[in-house]
């Protein structure tokens, strides 16, 4: 930009009532895009709900597929923690050069969007050339042991992620002072380092298991006929929407499932912070000599190898496996047909561009209005407010993604029916998406020490050149990995996108496929398409990291 | 019991040679200081003797205990981290008594220990307040306390006053040595501050850039500094440069710029040698010049610049060459001199001392990084 243009922005920015109009406004934005939207549209079809409520037998099975929902996020959320703490650890405190490899590992299954994630499971676990080769018969079939394993596979990274960079960002000295006092590592770790990171591990916790419940698309493709409530809102769905003499029975229980899910899942966050805060880890006690055994050696060699098998057996390899029938499609004509783009294909590639178009216009979104909301939460600029926001934040999160999309579609459709359904699209995943990169830059803001944001505004410099000047400098990687986040999560997004619209992005159109709903499609085309899509969105990543790399930290 | 016996022992940082071939040996309750400036891999050596980093050379000694390859929490020692790293989610109480716990002690006998240390520290208020509310002062007894609690016959203090404010520092340190005669510890001690660790050390080991320079008493320090560093660190120092124009007996008669002649003991330097003449600003007698006839080991020179520093005056005197030296004198025992006036400097043979000119360059040898 001329330096002339700058100067003005930011001899703009100084003036009072600019500075609080661009929070004001991104304020505001945030509730008429992303909170009320799906609260209102809620209310709208109250009156649906006398539709389930009279029928018995869908209010047994809406609630069965609810408490189903909850027993997985549960149980995915503690395994994932569990499991994530020793491979944090180990990359975090390993010391070979390895380790940057591992770290980067860990997060493939983020890059796999959801919907291919589901697939490339199935093919792993149940499918004819998965472990099956070697067992005999499907392994594992789909049901809802293979939902908690799909749903332990995409928390995964995120929870190693945030116990990784607690673990990396406080300071080591509290670990060596215990070790100086005479605690072995194990009674260190339990006492004083999961002490100081607690808030990190609550966080993964809260990030897994928003995640498992409202997951839709990938979930739908290893379900079989186990319900969540995810899957039970698409079943009604597929079920009723297209009859407009049921179309009520349809909205009536989305709202029924979905309320449920947003209110208990509520409860147990609020629960599970307020435990944070009394519950202490046992610091009381120790056991010395049998602590002690199980902090040396072979114990601490068996935990590594724990993590590292868990890590590529359940997690890495699973999610990589579908690239197996992308390579075999290579070889046969299945690959010409896809580049020309003949029958189905052409859908494809239209559905591909229009998830990368979404991807986009989601990311820059988020970054214009996500910014100034992550500077008033980080550095409480409205008091009160601020604290609220905090919390209203995350709600998007944790709302089932289909029953967020059909709410949505309530409102967007029935109040301002003029929208067009692209733009529906983006507000959808603009709302899935939010909280991940204002909580990403809040707390890269929060960690910033106010001093030199103060240091740099007496030295003359207008607010958005300390913008400019300091806080982008050190929290560019926290930017970027919010962007990704972003980014990746709009790109494999399908229970929102499905329930808001007919417009097809990647994912859609990969659900149908897998789903049988397209004649003429074999498991190669299959495989080539969620290649693709890795492939790409692999290339996309890469490009991006090569972009801010040497600018910063990973 | 705990004496400390490091054996040629180094540590690298990439390229960095942080502790370079050190050896000493530390006495059983013997105050010991380790003393240089900052990133001279003072606090490197400290956590070599902690075991929190792990030598690449050497072999490190705790009694008569080879402990290179005994994990920290097995060394028996106490540790006063610079920062504190007080245990941010537990209370003052909790972070006292946190040693004994962990040792799987009763929860009595804890409880003992710990009211015992705090009684030491002088410490009792405030046991449930988190160290995010207190101050610097009570941070580092908390420090302290929970790092004698442990039990340790063995201190280790990493700059444990550095981040207090002059007052308060210059009170704690004599605390800080009180209980560890008291409660019969050998403590290592680091520091960059001179003045600390002359004030409080049995013994002080200086180092510069990696390297034990010389280990010796306050005193010997002071009066006997094999090094221009030394000499410069501990203390300060005027130094001279010159050249051995003849030797008598024990002395050396040395040629200043321009001329200039003194006498200072020749400690086996020979005849012809470029020297270094290192004179302490305090070991100058300061003279009105009168006229009269020059005192054998003297020079004239006039005041430039005076500043009363309290309990003395330090004046900046230019020499009839062009040198510029600082002296120092207690401003109750002697007359006062103005700007301007013209004074003579002269000094014992015995007080000053020489150095052969360092290879380096003068500057190079006194640079602390
Ligand atoms: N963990 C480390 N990694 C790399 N270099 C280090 C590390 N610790 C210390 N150093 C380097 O070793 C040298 C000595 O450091 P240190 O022992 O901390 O010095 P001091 O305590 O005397 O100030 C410095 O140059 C410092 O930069
Ligand atoms: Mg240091």
């Amino acid at each position: 930009m001329p330096r002339k243009l700058v100067e003005k922005f930011d001899a703009l920015s100084a003036k009072l009532f600019i500075k609080n109009g661009v929070y004001l406004t991104a304020v505001v934005l945030f509730f008429a895009l992303i909170l009320l939207p799906p609260i209102l549209g809620i209310i709208i079809k109250w009156s649906a709900m006398q539709e389930i409520l009279g029928n018995g037998e869908l209010v047994a099975r809406a609630l069965n597929a609810v408490k189903n929902s909850f027993t997985i996020a549960i149980l995915v959320s503690v395994f994932d923690v569990v499991a994530g703490i020793p491979m944090a650890w180990l990359i975090a405190r390993g010391k070979s050069k390895w380790l940057n490899v591992l770290d980067t590992l860990a997060d493939v299954p983020f890059i796999v969007p959801t919907a291919v994630l589901g697939y490339s499971l199935l093919l792993f676990w149940s499918g004819n050339e998965g472990l099956s080769a070697f067992f005999g018969g499907s392994l594992v079939s789909q049901g809802w042991l293979l939902v908690a394993l799909l749903h332990f596979t995409f928390s995964y990274p995120v929870v190693v992620r945030v116990i990784v960079g607690a673990l990396l960002d406080y300071k080591i000295e509290y670990e060596q002072a215990s070790r100086t006092l005479g605690a072995p590592p194990l009674i260190t770790a339990r006492t004083v380092t999961f002490g100081i990171i607690k808030p990190s591990l609550i966080a993964a916790f809260v990030l897994a298991f928003a995640r498992s419940i409202s997951e839709t698309g990938a979930t739908m493709m290893v379900a079989g006929t186990f319900e969540n409530g995810p899957v039970f809102i698409q079943n009604m769905k597929n079920a009723f929407s297209a009859d407009p003499s049921l179309v009520r029975v349809y909205e009536g229980s989305t709202i029924f499932a979905s309320l449920i899910l947003i209110v208990v899942s509520c409860l147990i966050f609020a629960f599970v912070r307020i435990l944070g805060t009394r519950f202490k880890l046992p610091i009381r006690r120790a056991w010395p000599t049998f602590e002690k055994k199980l902090s040396y050696s072979s114990a601490a060699g068996a935990r590594n190898g724990i993590a590292l098998l868990v890590f590529f057996v359940i997690v890495l390899i699973p999610s990589l496996f579908v690239a197996l029938p992308a390579f075999e499609a290579l070889f046969t004509d299945v690959l010409p047909k896809a580049l020309s783009g003949a029958a189905m294909w052409s859908e494809y590639w239209q559905s591909l561009s229009l998830s990368y178009l979404l991807g986009a216009a989601a990311t820059f979104l988020n970054i214009l209005i996500g910014l100034p909301m992550a500077i008033i939460v980080a550095r409480r600029k409205f008091g009160t407010l601020s604290s609220m926001l905090n919390v209203l934040v995350d709600i998007p999160i944790i709302v089932p993604s289909v029953a967020l999309g059909a709410s949505l579609k309530f409102f967007w459709k029935e109040t301002l029916t003029f929208i067009p359904d692209i733009w529906l699209l983006v507000f959808a995943h603009l709302a899935i998406t939010y909280p991940y990169f204002v909580r990403a830059m809040s707390a890269a803001i929060e960690r910033i020490s106010l001093e030199l944001e103060e240091a740099s505004r007496t030295l003359g410099a207008k607010p958005l050149c300390v913008f400019r000047t300091i806080v982008f400098p050190l929290t560019k990687y926290s930017l970027f990995s919010g962007a990704i986040m972003v980014f990746t999560r709009s790109v494999s997004e399908t229970g929102a996108t499905l329930a808001v619209t007919s417009l097809k992005t990647a994912p859609v159109v990969l659900v149908d496929w897998v789903k049988g709903n397209v004649a003429g499609v074999t498991g190669l085309d299959i495989g080539l398409g969620c290649g693709f899509l890795i492939l790409i969105s692999f290339i996309i990543l890469l490009a991006l990291r090569l972009i801010v790399k040497g600018k910063g930290k990973y | 019991m705990p004496e400390v016996r490091l054996v040629n022992v180094s540590k690298k940082f990439g390229k960095i040679m942080a502790v370079d071939n050190v050896s000493l040996q530390i006495h059983d309750k013997e105050y010991f200081s380790i003393l240089g400036p900052s990133g001279c891999g003072k606090t490197t050596l400290l956590r070599l003797i902690a075991g929190l980093i792990q030598p690449d050379d050497g072999e490190i000694y705790i009694g008569d205990r080879l402990v290179n390859n005994v994990p920290p929490e097995d060394r028996d020692i106490g540790f006063v981290f610079q920062t504190f790293a007080l245990f941010p989610h537990m209370n003052a109480w909790e972070n006292v008594t946190y040693g004994p716990r962990v040792k799987g002690f009763d929860m009595q006998k804890a409880e003992r220990i710990g009211h015992e240390v705090l009684e030491m520290v002088k410490l009792h208020e405030r046991l449930d307040a988190f160290p995010n509310e207190l101050s610097g002062g009570m941070m580092q007894r908390i420090a302290v306390a929970r790092a004698l609690a442990a039990g340790a016959k063995l201190l280790l203090l990493d700059e444990p006053l550095g981040h207090l404010d002059a007052k308060v520092r210059n009170e704690l340190r004599y605390e800080i040595r009180r209980m560890a005669k008291d409660l019969e510890l050998t403590a290592i001690h680091v520091t960059h501050d001179q003045s600390e660790a002359m004030a409080i050390s049995d013994r002080i080991a200086v180092m510069k850039k990696g390297k034990v320079l010389q280990v010796g008493t306050p005193q010997e320090l002071y009066m006997n500094p094999q090094s221009i560093f030394v000499a410069n660190f501990i203390g300060g120092a005027n130094f001279l440069e010159g050249y051995i124009m003849e030797t008598r007996d024990k002395n050396a008669v040395i040629e200043l710029r321009g001329g200039l002649r003194v006498q200072a003991l020749k400690k086996g330097i020979d005849r012809g040698e470029r020297v270094v003449l290192a004179v302490k600003p305090e070991t100058f007698i300061i003279e009105r010049d009168r006229g009269k006839k020059k005192s054998e080991n003297s020079v004239s020179g006039v005041i430039e610049r005076v500043a009363f520093e309290g309990t003395n005056i330090r004046y900046e005197v230019r020499l009839e060459n062009q040198d510029l030296v600082v002296v120092v004198t207690p401003s109750l025992a002697c007359e006062w001199f103005n700007i301007g006036e013209k004074v003579i400097l002269s000094f014992q043979p015995e007080s000053a001392h020489l150095f052969v000119y360092p290879e380096t360059g003068l500057r190079e040898e006194m640079a602390v990084e």
